[in-house]
């Protein structure tokens, strides 16, 4: 009996990578007089219902898209989140 | 008479580009390979030209590397065949992982199209030889995630092999920061792979290669091509060195 | 009763205050009732509310439009079809088209200007063109403030994301900025196609049973107008929210391949574009161009979001589809073409022959309507322009005060000023972010008069350019108009093209007000009699009314494309200087006019003044001799003086010479006058007309015997000088000698360090 999962996955510049995008909007926000605020790195996030019979092999499937597609491992990170329908997420 | 088989993706722009300056600017022939086709028709030369391929959604070139066309083209680039990328391709073909590295958004984060300079670090490669070592041409680039990137081992590997074949440079030949227009690592234009027979550029060869537009400074890269195609099909060349230069 | 809730659409109890929603007059409603000999649906009333829009029925603007010149030579298509076209010779044809997106860039600058570029590439390929340029037209407020930047920034990555990822070349337009502006940016695209003469297909649905299918992407709830949507769903059904539309160019260029193939392999009767309004315009006006009925089911458009209604299905302006009719024994092929390009494809209905157009939903009736009534019987209204007596008095205003400069300094000052200024200044920061070179046709790009095109099949060229001034419109609207479409002649003509026809945008306020009506008329006759003059036609355009906030109108501003053929490319003529030593001369009569002048709004704040005087016969000569030139290969540049005047005019061809910033001596005492001219004039008046030649030594006495004639007064007034040398000019009793390159470094700084943008133009 398989089951839907709620999946997103997010999407990061490795640490390392310039990430003109994430200075650029530390920048604004710095000019716009936020003070203290530090890290930003900007990314991508994929949301996607993927059917299966457990939240481990959704999130096995899922991880294998990622190397495969979703993400570049030469320059990017990827973190699978899963909700289930119970979860409202 | 060098026979080029030009890659169509879906969002593929600069196919008809390359088409003209392989038939019209050099007098050799070209077809097109439709990306669903699973056949190179006997090409001599694959081209994976510019172009917005899937829109670069996702990444550019990410969904265009598994294209039906690509296990043919890869299977082709792995045994030695011939294989140019030209901006979106050269996207591609880091894609495949048949070149090392990966091309990023611009450190503008803008779209950049205006001519650069580019310096022809080897002259003795398949794409080159119509080219003088050291030669500075002016071609144009046209695109926004041109920014070439990979970890400093694979940088210093492919300087240590000679695997640049292009870099960018000002009026004087230099290498410096206000030449490089994207911000790739070492001012890195085009690289090829280990055995000599891939290589991968962001600039526009095709875009000068016509008389008629006034320049043709990235004619020679297909000319080099046609020499070194004639040089495989000729017996009497075929001493070809496997530590490669792909001729 | 709540139309989701009523069985297949009844009559709807229609208010006063429903109507006033959709855009229609009380007297324009019961002219309905009259077509329909009973009360409308809600679908209906959405549909004639489109239809009767001022966009799709040119309500205030077609009874001038009729006034225009549309015939010529040249003219393949005229006005009434997507895009105009040209017969440029060898079977070949240029399809051509301007278009406004004026109102959705003020809310979302990216995404209106991406999808203004993405309507307007449809509107010429739909017509068998293949698209090969782009040329956008652009107006913001003053770049001091940051909402401009932030317009400026938006709809250029807007324009150059979409037209890039299309792989068009964006090789020319204009930007100006001016607070009048401000509040209602402009953004005018035009498209220029290429097609085999005899490849051309029109918007037409012929043939009683021939499938009508919906291609491209699925419809969507963009652009439905959320207000008049809520004052007929009163249930909470549907999730109503009016939606930005957001262009996907992935999908346009599939679907411009696509219909190119289609149209190639002659399998379409007819196919038009879903632009404004959607499956409504295109469908209604494809039957009426043949006299036709159209029967469709909207439960057979491909929808990507539920619970959709008819209403909404009819008004969707979801971008990026077709509508098209295929030839009956043909439908099959089209489909296998179309899943080729993995492309949505649904046969939607069928042409009749009733005269109708029938919308059903699910087969039971929500809408009929009889097609030409609806197409062609739009109300229209010609009503009283009266002038504005502020507008006379600043026409009539004492300019005495700017006339005069003090010292050579203040010469000098005003020249770098008005190089630093955004409208005038280097667009470089603006065009690099747009593909110029991409399908290897640009032989000239962005920077310069015109922009000059191959052409296939031998040896022509193509040259054009988009041009306005809204400044000397709204001082005075018939020079204006005039002025418009002399500038644009004139810019085409300095490549040595010869100006053949154009397309028109007319950017105005609201014309219920009888200033702006005035404008309007005005405006429209100046252009009238200036294409009659140059023998440039209009083949087609676009009009955008109500371009106002808070009762202020932006300034009147009709905007040219122009284009012109070139015979023979190799003698294509560049605009700035070539080389050391050529003789620089003046074509064109300087008069003493500084009203309406950039010198004048910027240097002084002032805007007011008459705009300089345009003698059309004056136009025409210059235009001829331009032409003549260049086929006799007299002229080596030659670029068109407007903003800013000589001096500027001087200063671009000294900074973007040939190979790099050359300088030059030239005396403005020695420009062919008419009459005594005050200095301001000499210097930076705008005189209409004009053109800075260069030309080799051997060849000036030829020149000036070709000029004479044709009438055109000529002045040999100095000499290009070295590489970076000095920029010294004299007139007037003053003499000022900068370093070209500190003009160059001026020029090419306002821009970028206005945009913030100084560290480096190229990373």
């Amino acid at each position: 009996m398989s089951d839907r999962y709620s999946i997103e996955v997010r999407i990061t510049p490795r640490p390392g990578i310039l990430d003109p995008e994430g200075e650029t909007i530390a920048r604004a926000l710095d000019n716009l007089g936020y003070e203290g605020i530090g890290g930003v790195r900007a990314g991508r996030l994929v949301r996607m219902e993927v059917e299966a019979d457990t939240g481990e092999a959704a999130r096995a499937t899922v991880e294998r898209m990622c190397r495969e597609l979703i993400a570049n491992p030469i320059i990017e990170d990827f973190e699978v989140l899963i909700h289930t329908a119970e979860d409202g997420g | 008479m060098m026979k080029v088989g030009i890659v169509r993706f879906p969002g593929s722009n600069c196919d008809a580009d390359v088409y003209r300056a392989v038939t019209e600017g050099l007098g050799h022939e070209a077809r097109y390979l439709w990306h669903k086709s699973h056949d190179l028709e006997g090409s001599d030369v694959v081209v994976l030209p510019g172009g917005f391929s899937y829109g670069d959604y996702l990444r550019a070139g990410a969904i265009a590397r598994f294209s039906p066309i690509m296990s043919e083209v890869i299977a082709y680039a792995r045994a030695g065949g011939l294989t140019l990328g030209i901006c979106n391709g050269f996207q591609v073909l880091c894609e495949a992982q048949l070149l090392p590295g990966a091309l990023v958004r611009n450190r503008s984060l803008r779209f950049r199209c205006f001519e650069v300079g580019i310096r022809v670090e080897r002259a003795d490669t398949a794409f080159t030889n119509a080219y003088e070592r050291g030669e500075r041409l002016s071609i144009p680039i046209a695109h926004g995630e041109g920014q070439y990137v990979a970890d400093e081992a694979t940088l210093d590997r492919l300087e240590a092999d000679g695997r640049v074949v292009f870099r960018y440079v000002d009026d004087d030949g230099v290498p410096t920061d206000v030449a490089n227009p994207n911000g790739s690592a070492r001012n890195i234009a085009g690289i090829m792979n280990e055995t000599g027979n891939v290589m991968g550029l962001m600039p526009h060869p095709e875009r000068v290669s016509l008389e008629v537009l006034g320049s043709t400074h990235g004619l020679g890269v297909f000319l080099s091509l046609a020499r070194a195609v004639a040089r495989r099909a000729d017996p009497a060349a075929s001493t070809a060195k496997p530590a490669g230069v792909g001729v | 009763m709540t139309v989701a809730a009523a069985p297949p659409a009844g009559p709807l109890v229609i208010t006063l205050e429903i109507i006033e929603e959709h855009g229609l007059t009380k007297e324009e409603y019961e002219q309905i009732l009259g077509i329909l000999g009973r009360p409308p649906t809600v679908a209906e009333v959405g549909v004639f509310s489109a239809m009767w829009s001022e966009h799709c029925g040119y309500k205030n603007s077609r009874p001038l439009l009729r006034t225009l010149p549309t015939e010529g030579p040249h003219v393949v298509q005229g006005p009434g079809e997507n895009a105009g076209v040209i017969d440029v010779g060898g079977g070949w044809g240029v399809a051509f088209k301007i278009e406004s997106h004026n109102h959705p860039s003020a809310v979302e600058p990216y995404q209106g200007a991406a999808t203004g570029a993405g309507g307007i590439l449809r509107d010429v390929f739909t017509m068998g063109a293949r698209p090969i340029a782009l040329f956008d037209s652009l107006r913001f407020g003053s770049l001091d403030s940051p909402r401009s930047r932030y317009l400026l920034d938006g709809v250029v990555r807007g324009v150059g994301d979409y037209g890039n990822c299309v792989g068009i070349p964006t090789v020319g337009g204009e930007t100006v900025f001016d607070p009048a502006y401000e509040k209602n940016p402009l953004v005018n695209v035009m498209c220029i196609g290429v097609l085999p003469l005899d490849r051309l297909i029109r918007g037409e649905a012929r043939g009683v049973g021939n499938p009508v299918m919906a291609v491209g992407a699925r419809t969507g709830r963009d652009g439905i107008h959320g207000a008049t949507f809520a004052s007929v769903e009163l249930d909470e059904g549907s999730d109503s929210r009016p939606q930005v539309q957001v262009g996907d160019p992935f999908t346009e260029k599939l679907l411009l391949e696509a219909s190119l193939e289609l149209i190639e392999r002659d399998l379409l009767v007819g196919i038009q574009d879903m632009g404004a309004a959607g499956l409504t315009s295109s469908g209604t006006e494809m039957a009426a161009r043949s006299g036709s009925g159209i029967d469709i089911d909207v439960a057979l458009v491909p929808v990507r979001e539920e619970g959709m209604t008819p209403y909404e299905i009819l008004l969707s302006e979801s971008q990026e589809r077709m509508l098209l009719v295929a030839k009956p024994e043909c439908e099959a092929e089209v489909r296998a073409v179309l899943e080729r390009w993995d492309l949505q494809a649904a046969t939607i209905g069928s042409v009749t022959d009733d005269g109708l157009f029938r919308v059903r939903e699910r087969g039971e009736i929500v809408a009929e309507i009889p097609v030409k009534p609806l197409v062609e019987d739009c109300p229209t209204y010609t009503r009283k322009g009266v002038e504005d007596p502020e507008v006379v008095a600043l026409r009539g205003a004492d300019l005495g005060a700017y006339r005069r400069f003090d010292s050579n300094d203040a010469v000098e000052s005003g020249l770098v000023t008005l190089l630093d200024a955004p409208s005038i200044a280097s667009r470089r920061w603006i065009h690099e972010q747009y593909d110029t070179s991409v399908q290897t046709n640009t032989l000239v790009g962005p920077g310069s008069d015109a922009a000059v095109l191959r052409l296939p099949g031998g040896d022509r060229a193509l040259a054009a350019s988009t041009d306005g001034n809204g400044r000397y419109t709204y001082l005075e609207p018939r020079t204006g108009g005039r002025a418009a479409v002399a500038e644009a002649a004139r810019n085409v003509a300095c490549t040595g093209a010869r100006p053949v026809a154009l397309t028109n945008c007319l950017n105005f306020g609201s014309p219920l007000r009888p200033s702006v009506y005035y404008q309007l008329s005005e405006a429209v006759a100046g252009m009238g009699e200036a294409c009659r003059a140059l023998g440039t036609p209009v083949t087609g355009g676009n009009v955008s009314l109500y371009n106002e906030t808070g009762g202020q109108p932006v300034y009147p501003t009709p905007v040219i494309g122009m284009l012109g053929i070139l015979e023979h490319l190799e003698r294509r003529v560049p605009a700035f200087f070539r080389r050391t030593g050529d003789v620089v001369l003046v074509a064109g009569v300087t008069r003493d006019e500084i009203g309406a002048s950039e010198y004048l709004a910027t240097c002084h704040g002032q805007v007011a003044g008459a705009p300089p005087v345009l003698d059309l016969d004056e136009a025409r000569r210059l235009v001829d001799f331009l032409v003549a030139g260049a086929a006799a290969s007299l002229i080596g540049s030659a670029h068109d003086c407007s903003d800013g005047g000589l001096a500027v005019a001087l200063a671009e061809c000294a900074i973007k010479a040939n190979g790099g910033p050359l300088g030059v001596e030239a005396d403005l005492d020695r420009a062919p006058r008419a009459g005594p001219v005050s200095a301001a004039a000499a210097w930076f008046g705008e005189s209409q007309s004009r053109v800075v030649l260069g030309c080799l030594p051997e060849s000036v006495d030829e020149l000036v015997s070709l000029a004479a004639t044709h009438g055109v007064p000529i002045g040999r007034i100095g000499s290009v000088a070295e590489r970076d040398g000095a920029f010294r000019i004299r007139g007037s009793g003053h003499v000022i000698a900068p370093s070209v390159s500190s003009l160059e470094r001026t020029y090419e700084r306002a821009l970028p360090r206005r945009m913030r943008e100084e560290a480096g133009l190229t990373s």
